[in-house]
């Protein structure tokens, strides 16, 4: 297991260089630098600027000077915010994202698996189609709709919560509600989908035949069967939500981590793009990774290192 | 019947009784029709997308109105008979722009499910089916894709082509199957090790006989669903898209761009989000009743 | 930070990192628990002064920078202008009054000025504020490895230019302490708005000690030291600043509030519907944003005011390239717009419609605006028939029977979006010519634009200081780099050299605006409107503004 686990990180390692290497050259290579200003400034501002930043070097330079800091743990100082490390940017506002995040996951994955063995339990009966309406909303309904909307509803008119910020525990409900509304939706379609064919699966009947009480095949039997897809989509959803979303943290001015992988390349900020893409491919990474195992938990029949099947 | 003499008798065995169809003998694909058929909630979404496209195509051709004239002093208005939609900000009439609109989501939101298909679905299965080097391989290359900023991917598009709606459609390929290629892989790791499965190899299938007629078909459950959950986010995407200048370019507007557009005049003139909102959200509720049709006429097990 | 160089893999970094957020998480709890009985304290404590009252509003993005040296936008300015104290201060009509400065000699040839400093200001650290500390502000943001953006500001003084770009040295840039009350600067050139000059940012003082021991030191409250009315109390980044009163503040009377709260907030149907529930008590002047959907509505109901401000819209036209090239077929998409309707319909903030590029708020000379001194309503006018008759003359110049395909390019954002889709329509209309209308994010807006790859490109320009100079040499002068359309006529770039090296201010004003109605004749560019700001306040909010240039003017302000 070590040796396995070894390899693994090793890969990660090997993937998380290759994708800082094409992203170095993708931010490079696209229009627009970190210099730019609808005003034009004189030649010699600009020049004394490139200096500073040391964009007046080679690409190539540049890139192996990064890489080297890189491995010294030095994700570098941002261009835009002046003196501001990136690691300090990035630790201080995953913060929030990381609280958000998190509940937004408990909150999808109970509401996910209500909804969704509501709808398998119930097949093609009123529950069914309840859940089915809700989750649809849920996927087409982006946080974009939602968000204002529950601000406008539960904030400005009936003065619940607070507009914006997270000032109190209970400022967290209505992002949670707009970043997970999606998340819920996709994880009871998907329960439901997979549990309507393991309840009609010849091992629910045996245990039906056997005897064994209605909840106790669900939960122990059905669920757990069903759980496979549902693993895989929180190996990489929860990368997504607790680096933050910048719609919501826009809606609700949180001061996350999402909007820096928006402004990060509008401004151009080279050591931003470079720092907030590595920090999320990491997480993406151990997500993935934690997933793999987990299809072991889930479903003993699977190994993790077999080749070909049967082989 | 002898049954008056001896009520334990055996009953006497017609010839050819065992041989009987009973039912009506049907093809494979006859009997999905039949059990679609027979799902009215999953008709009531095709016929829901048959109006759709059918409004889609014919409303902008028959209305009196076209989806880029202004008229300034007309603008904002609630809908009336002139407009029954209400007008947009530059006194454009909501109707024709909502079907103008349904034109390139409906599209890209096909185009989504397609790329998932084609692309998602065999990259998933071959990782998951052969795992080892080539899962390894595979998976690391699927993960940086989805990791590296799709923003920089797409401003980098935007330097070689031209703003269109095929350059919408290369831009979602680039990284719009990797959910689906993940969720088919994690399906494909657990039926691989089934017993049907093995039985097939042991009796000398091929390995693609193996992945498409044996492992896909038992994980159209999960892939239905994700087909559903991109399309919205392919039609999401695009508004995003033509917001950065790749997409499609005023005055066309897609449901995307036009809900995006009216996020601000929601609780003032609310009309404008309202109608792309809900045509969205009738064509997704119609596409995942549909889906969810196909999914249970494809399963056998689920036969009454 | 310097992890173990062998093993500095990122893993152990992220996962520290996530610890660090969880444990943050924590402690901002704990803060937020301390911050209410703290900061009533504080407040108590300082109630023995005369005080009165929280002021609150938004902005849209973090200051980028609090160093004065490296400031250029907006938000960093308005935070600046509570911190630090200059040696004028432009008042809301954008006049500079003394600040640091007690007044000002200005030799008969206009080159040298001699500033006499008042005595009694100190550093929130208490230091004196003394010439030397501008002498050291203004050299340091000249050196070429501060790498100020903004340090052209300074090159009107004789050596500065030079000194930033390493020709010349430190000490030749002619600005020198005589004793600590009196400071001397000679310019190149005679320059009669250079004490408003002198209120601009770039010339606010930093404390030496301080920035010689931290470069970092601005970026963080507590490193900060600073001469103004308010003190930065906290920065939490990305979230919010709060300032209070400078207790050591030389005119501290003035200051009324005793806290102000600057929360950061992108989108601008939050900032509403903050205002709407009383989180905030302003918005507008670059401090929030009503809503485009909103505007007529809430200056319909009075609750919002509207101000003229330094700003213009227009479309720059690629002078260099057919069909553009020609002044007819300029002349004929200019008079094929209304200008009217598009700020009836569309902007809805009462923008005046602009036939030239000078701002109406922009200052003239004898008190009076310069516009008023040369109304641009008579400069051309918008005629459809005159429209269609110039295009058909233009193309016949030309040789052209058809256009070619001509795009309209803007960057992203809906208001543009509104109008560019709106010009289109009128052109459609009213010369039977299809334009294409397209978008691109800000970075490679600026690059396709500078590189002249466009028909016809959106652009804007804000006053840097209140001068109609800086509308004219900076956008129509032949040699000029925001002079984006390539507009070139010799006449105009002469006219503007000589208005740099006039002696009185009415032959300077006299020449800037024969080149600027030159300009306009060739319709180098098409004129929309002069931007106005939109500002809601709360009732019991006084003396907060816009100031000229559009931005919030609240160092001064109190509550009833």
């Amino acid at each position: 297991m070590v040796a396995f686990v070894l390899r693994k990180v090793s890969f990660m390692v090997v993937t998380l260089f290759l994708l800082a290497s094409l992203t170095f050259v993708l931010m490079n290579v696209i229009p627009g630098s970190p210099l730019q200003s609808e005003k034009a400034t004189s030649e010699q501002v600009k020049k004394n600027l490139e200096a500073y930043y040391g964009l007046d070097k080679p690409m190539f330079e540049r890139y192996i000077n990064y890489m080297d800091n890189l491995i010294h743990g030095d994700l570098g100082v941002s261009m835009k915010k002046k003196y501001q490390t990136v690691e300090r940017m990035i630790s201080s506002s995953f913060g929030y994202s990381l609280r958000l995040g998190l509940a937004s996951i408990v909150t999808s994955v109970i509401g996910g698996c209500v909804l969704g063995i509501l709808a398998a339990l119930y097949h093609r009966r009123f529950l069914d189609h309840f859940s089915m309406t809700l989750a649809v909303i849920g996927l087409a309904v982006p946080s974009l709709i939602l968000g204002p909307l529950l601000q406008y509803i539960f904030a400005v008119k009936l003065g619940w919560f607070s507009v914006a910020g997270l000032k109190r525990p209970l400022d967290y409900i209505l992002p949670t509600i707009a970043l997970s509304a999606s998340s819920i939706a996709v994880i009871a379609r998907l329960i439901r989908s997979t549990m309507v064919e393991v309840l009609n699966g010849d091992f629910i009947k045996t245990a039906k035949a056997k005897g064994l009480a209605g909840h106790m095949i669900v939960w122990r039997h059905a669920l757990r069967n069903s759980m496979l897809p549902v693993v895989t989509y929180l190996g990489f959803m929860i990368a997504n939500v607790i680096t933050g979303s910048v719609v919501v943290e826009q809606i609700f001015a949180i001061p996350g981590l999402g909007k820096f992988f928006v402004s990060s390349i509008v401004d151009r900020d080279y050591p931003l793009i470079m720092g907030t893409t590595i920090f999320y491919a990491v997480i993406l990474l151990i997500g993935r990774f934690v997933a793999d195992i987990a299809y072991v938990l889930v479903d003993p029949r699977i190994r993790l290192k077999g080749g070909k099947a049967g082989a | 019947m002898t049954r008056d003499d001896n009520p334990f008798a055996p009953l006497q065995r017609e010839a050819g009784a065992g041989e009987k169809i009973t039912r009506k003998s049907l093809t494979a694909w006859q009997d999905i029709r039949y059990r679609l058929k027979g799902n009215k909630l999953a008709m009531f979404g095709f016929w829901v997308i048959i109006v759709v496209v059918a409004l889609a195509i014919l409303v902008p051709w028959l209305s009196v109105h076209d989806h880029y004239s202004n008229d300034l002093v007309n603008k904002n208005k609630a809908p009336t008979w002139g407009h029954w939609f209400g007008t947009d900000d530059l006194g454009r009439d909501m109707l024709v722009r909502t079907m103008m609109g349904a034109r390139i989501s409906l599209f890209v939101g096909v185009m989504a499910a397609i790329i998932d298909f084609f692309i998602g679905i065999i990259y998933g299965a071959i990782m998951g089916y052969f795992g080892g080097k080539v899962d390894e391989i595979m998976n690391r290359l699927s993960e940086i894709l989805y990791a590296i900023p799709y923003l920089l991917v797409v401003i980098l598009l935007l330097v070689v082509m031209e703003p269109s709606l095929t350059t919408i459609i290369v831009a979602m390929s680039i990284t719009g199957w990797i959910n689906m290629a993940w969720i088919v892989r994690g399906q494909i790791i657990s039926l691989k090790n089934q017993e049907y499965a093995l039985a097939s190899q042991v009796l000398g299938a091929g390995h693609m006989r193996i992945m498409f007629r044996h492992l896909i078909p038992n994980a159209m459950g999960p892939i239905i669903v994700t087909v559903t959950l991109s399309v919205p986010s392919a039609i999401f995407t695009e508004a995003f898209l033509s917001f950065l200048g790749l997409g499609v370019q005023s005055p066309v507007a897609s449901w995307g761009t036009m809900i995006s557009d009216s996020i601000g005049a929601m609780t003032i003139f609310p009309w404008r989000l309202f109608f792309p909102a809900f045509f969205l959200c009738l064509t997704m509720f119609a596409f995942n009743v549909f889906g969810d049709g196909l999914r249970d006429a494809f399963d056998p097990k689920l036969k009454k | 930070m310097k992890v173990d160089k062998k093993k500095g893999l990122l893993l152990p970094l992220v996962v520290v990192m996530m610890l660090a957020a969880v444990l943050s998480a924590c402690s901002n709890n704990n803060n937020g628990n301390n911050a209410a009985p703290s900061s009533s304290a504080s407040s108590s404590s300082s109630a023995d002064v005369k005080k009165g009252g929280e002021f609150r509003f938004t902005l849209a993005s973090e200051p980028p920078s609090l160093d004065p040296a490296l400031m250029t936008d907006a938000q960093s300015s308005i935070v600046a202008a509570g911190l630090y104290e200059g040696l004028y201060r432009l008042d809301s009509a954008g006049e500079p009054q003394p600040a640091i400065a007690t007044g000002y000699d200005v030799s008969d040839d206009g080159l040298v000025y001699t500033f006499k400093l008042r005595d009694d200001a100190t550093w929130s650290n208490g230091d004196k504020v003394t010439a030397n500390d501008f002498v050291y502000s203004w050299k340091r943001a000249l050196a070429p490895e501060t790498a100020s953006e903004y340090a052209y500001m300074l090159f009107y003084i004789k050596g500065a230019e030079e000194y930033n770009a390493g020709t010349g040295s430190a000490d030749d840039v002619a600005v020198k302490a005589t004793d600590d009350t009196t400071l001397e600067v000679t310019l190149k050139s005679a320059t009669p708005y250079f004490p408003s000059l002198v209120s601009h940012y770039t010339y606010l003082p930093v404390h030496e000690a301080t920035v010689e021991a931290n470069e970092a030191w601005a970026a963080d409250a507590s490193t900060i030291v600073s001469n103004g009315p308010f003190l930065l109390k906290e920065w939490a980044h990305e979230d919010k600043l709060v300032l209070e009163p400078n207790p050591n503040y030389f005119d501290k009377d003035k200051v009324n509030f005793s806290k102000v709260t600057i929360s950061l907030v992108e989108d601008n149907n939050t900032v509403y519907n903050m205002f709407q529930s009383d989180d905030i008590d302003w918005i507008g002047a670059q401090a929030g944003q009503v809503p485009t959907d909103r505007t007529a509505q809430v200056i319909a109901d009075g609750s919002a005011q509207v101000k003229a401000i330094a700003s213009s819209y227009y479309y720059v036209f690629n002078t260099q390239k057919a069909p553009f090239n020609n002044v007819k077929i300029r002349k004929a998409f200019s008079m094929a717009i209304d200008r009217q309707s598009i700020i009836d319909n569309i902007t809805q903030a009462n923008q005046t419609p602009a036939y030239a590029l000078v701002p109406p708020s922009i200052a003239g000379t004898d008190g009076k605006l310069f516009r008023e001194m040369y109304p641009d309503t008579g400069y051309f006018s918008e005629d459809i028939d005159e429209a269609k008759k110039l295009l058909a003359e233009g193309m016949a110049e030309e040789g052209i029977a058809q256009l070619p395909k001509i795009t309209l390019l803007y960057n992203t954002s809906e208001g543009h979006k509104a109008i560019a889709e709106a010009a289109a329509d009128m052109w459609r209309k009213n010369l039977g010519v299809e334009v294409a209308v397209t978008n691109q994010e800000w970075g490679t807006f600026l690059e396709t634009r500078d590189a002249g790859q466009f028909d016809v490109a959106r652009a804007g320009w804000g006053a840097d200081f209140n001068h109609a100079i800086n509308f004219t040499y900076d956008l129509i002068h032949p040699k000029s780099g925001n002079n984006d359309g390539k507009y070139d006529n010799e006449q105009v770039g002469k006219w503007l050299d000589e208005s740099l090296a006039a002696t009185d201010e009415a032959t300077r004003l006299d020449l800037i605006a024969k080149a600027e109605k030159q300009a306009i004749d060739d319709m180098a560019v098409l004129p929309f409107y002069y931007y106005t700001t939109v500002t809601m306040v709360k009732d019991d909010i006084e003396g907060v503004t816009s100031d000229y240039s559009g931005h919030i003017d609240w160092v001064f302000g109190s509550k009833k």
